[in-house]
């Protein structure tokens, strides 16, 4: 479809005479307001969706290259165990950075599991050292008969391993909300094409012909259903997109990372997302509608 | 046949006419000149509003040339349609309004579709709504007005413009004897001011009345051809 600029410019315009010689039909103008609602509606839950799967991949993602070295021993030797054990990795080619966790953050680390309160300092919590590895990565096998050898406490945990998946779940449900949205534009576009065209057919012939009769030009007639119906598509879609922000307000914040079903919740810039809802909505509802106005146009002298 | 001017607004070359069955118009030649003044006679069903409608563009002829401001009617664009309807103002035998704007509003729509200056047209449509007798129902719908008004509106709003032309089907056909000699005399000074008129109607005693205030030609359409009508008139 060419863009017509003009027509663009007009249907910003503030005369809204112009799309009075189209005739109010209360039917397809509810339906019209109620499809691109809930449209903008789900299309907030597929936007949360698909940025926090975007944000938990992240996460899992730079995960991926931290190891966990646990050491566990008596608290005496404790400290001991634990410059060897730094030593091991400074030594191990492929391996960026190695540092012992403090208590805070162990106690992080194991919230999820035992809450908040755990004692760390008092309970036998193996001290964890975080391993970051360089690009090319270190050779797991070779570092796991080191450690057997040398600190037979120790335990090489590799998370790469069973973060893998998580960063695949995460990236599929990512592509999943991203396909949501795709279909929810699609099936609106529809939607309102089928109501557009079905106004066009049912009073409209008579209201086309008139307005041929006294000379308007298709372009003018278009203009009037296609301004129509983009501002009713683009109000409901603002109202639907409204409400969704709200349940997505009410939703459990993203405190609870470990869970897949919370953190669906907009962070930082990502609230601005939702505002491209109606704005997209008003694009797909001029596309279907000058469409649908201009095919009919065509069977019309 | 009839010709008359050099230069003319509507001219039909040969022209024939089917909506798909056999012929209905066959064989029609006649030029409007700029200014001249043409009655349309004949019986229902001859063809009468196919024959307007070939003059507006509303219809393609099936055989023959149609020319509007000496534009072959089947090389216009969808745009030079309506730019040339813009110059001939049409009273539909049916009307035709949009039932929910008022009355003041389908008629000043010829100057809505054409973007034209608001303030100078408000003038204008008071002044047209007056002449036509009006100007209390403005606020009307269309389905709330009779017969006579909605026809008095149809040729206010094919006035609006101030178009070239004029062609008017059965424009007197539902208003008493006084208002449509009001409507004729409208007409006959909307002539004299070098508009170029049509009128198709069965009303003969119309067309007498006409005839002692304006050099008028009488066409007839019978046998599916167009001839000038006797002296009988
Ligand atoms: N759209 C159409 N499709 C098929 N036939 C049509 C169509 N419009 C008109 N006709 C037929 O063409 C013939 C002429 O119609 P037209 O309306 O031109 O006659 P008319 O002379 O204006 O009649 P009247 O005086 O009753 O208005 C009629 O027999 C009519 O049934
Ligand atoms: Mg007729």
């Amino acid at each position: 479809m060419k863009v017509d600029l003009s027509i663009i410019t007009s249907l910003l315009s503030v005369d809204a005479g112009a799309d009075r010689v189209v005739p109010p039909t209360g039917f397809t103008a509810r339906l019209t307001l109620f499809t691109a609602g809930a449209m903008a509606f789900l299309a907030v839950f597929a936007l949360a969706l698909s940025l926090a799967s975007g944000r938990r991949r992240q996460l899992a993602g730079r995960a991926c290259r931290i190891s966990h070295l646990a050491d566990l021993c008596p608290a005496a030797q404790m400290a001991a165990q634990t410059e060897r054990a730094l030593k091991i990795l400074s030594e191990t080619p492929g391996v960026s950075e190695a540092r012992a966790l403090d208590p805070d953050e162990q106690r992080a680390l194991l919230e999820p599991w035992f809450g908040p309160d755990l004692p760390v300092e008092s309970l036998p919590v193996p001290q964890l050292i975080e391993v970051r590895e360089t690009g090319a990565g270190y050779d797991r096998d070779g570092l796991r008969l080191r450690l057997q050898a040398e600190l037979p406490g120790a335990v090489l945990d590799d998370h790469t391993r069973w973060r893998k998946p998580l960063v695949q779940a995460a990236g599929r449900l990512k592509f999943l909300g991203w396909m949501a949205i795709l279909l929810i534009f699609g099936a609106m576009g529809a939607m309102i094409t089928l109501a557009a065209n079905a106004a066009l057919a049912a009073n409209s012939q008579a209201v086309i012909q008139v307005l041929r009769l006294v000379g308007a030009t298709d372009a003018y007639i278009a203009r009037a259903f296609v301004r129509r119906f983009t501002l009713r598509a683009a109000s409901g879609a603002t109202i639907g997109m409204l409400v969704g922000l709200v349940a997505v307000l009410l939703l459990p914040s993203a405190n609870a990372e470990a869970n897949i079903l919370t953190g669906l919740r907009f962070q930082g810039l990502h609230w601005l997302w939702p505002l491209l809802v109606p704005v997209l909505a008003a694009i797909v509802a001029f596309a279907a509608t000058r469409w649908a106005a201009l095919r009919v146009l065509e069977g019309l002298r | 046949m009839f010709s008359g001017a050099v230069r003319s607004v509507i001219e039909l070359d040969e022209v024939a006419y089917s909506y798909g069955g056999g012929e209905l118009l066959t064989d029609i030649s006649l030029r409007l000149a700029p200014g001249s003044f043409h009655f349309l006679t004949g019986p229902s069903g001859a063809g009468k509003t196919t024959f307007l409608k070939l003059c507006y563009g509303a219809l393609v002829p099936t055989g023959g040339q149609a020319r509007l401001f000496n534009r072959d009617v089947r090389s216009l664009s969808r745009d030079e349609v309506a730019y040339a309807r813009r110059r001939i103002g049409v009273v539909h035998q049916d009307c035709q309004f949009l039932d929910h704007l008022s009355l003041a509003e389908n008629i000043s729509l010829p100057l809505a579709v054409t973007g034209q200056d608001k303030l100078a047209a408000q003038s204008n449509l008071k002044e047209l709504m007056t002449w036509v007798g009006l100007s209390a129902r403005a606020g009307a719908l269309p389905p709330e007005l009779s017969g006579g008004e909605r026809q008095r509106a149809a040729l206010a709003r094919a006035l609006i413009l101030s178009p070239d032309v004029i062609l008017a089907d059965e424009p007197t056909g539902n208003v008493d004897w006084e208002m449509s000699q009001r409507l004729l005399q409208l007409l006959v000074e909307l002539n004299k001011m070098g508009k170029t008129i049509m009128i198709a109607t069965h009303d003969l005693s119309l067309i007498r009345a006409a005839k002692s205030h304006v050099q008028a030609r009488v066409l007839r359409i019978s046998g599916r051809k167009l001839q000038l009508a006797g002296a009988d008139l």
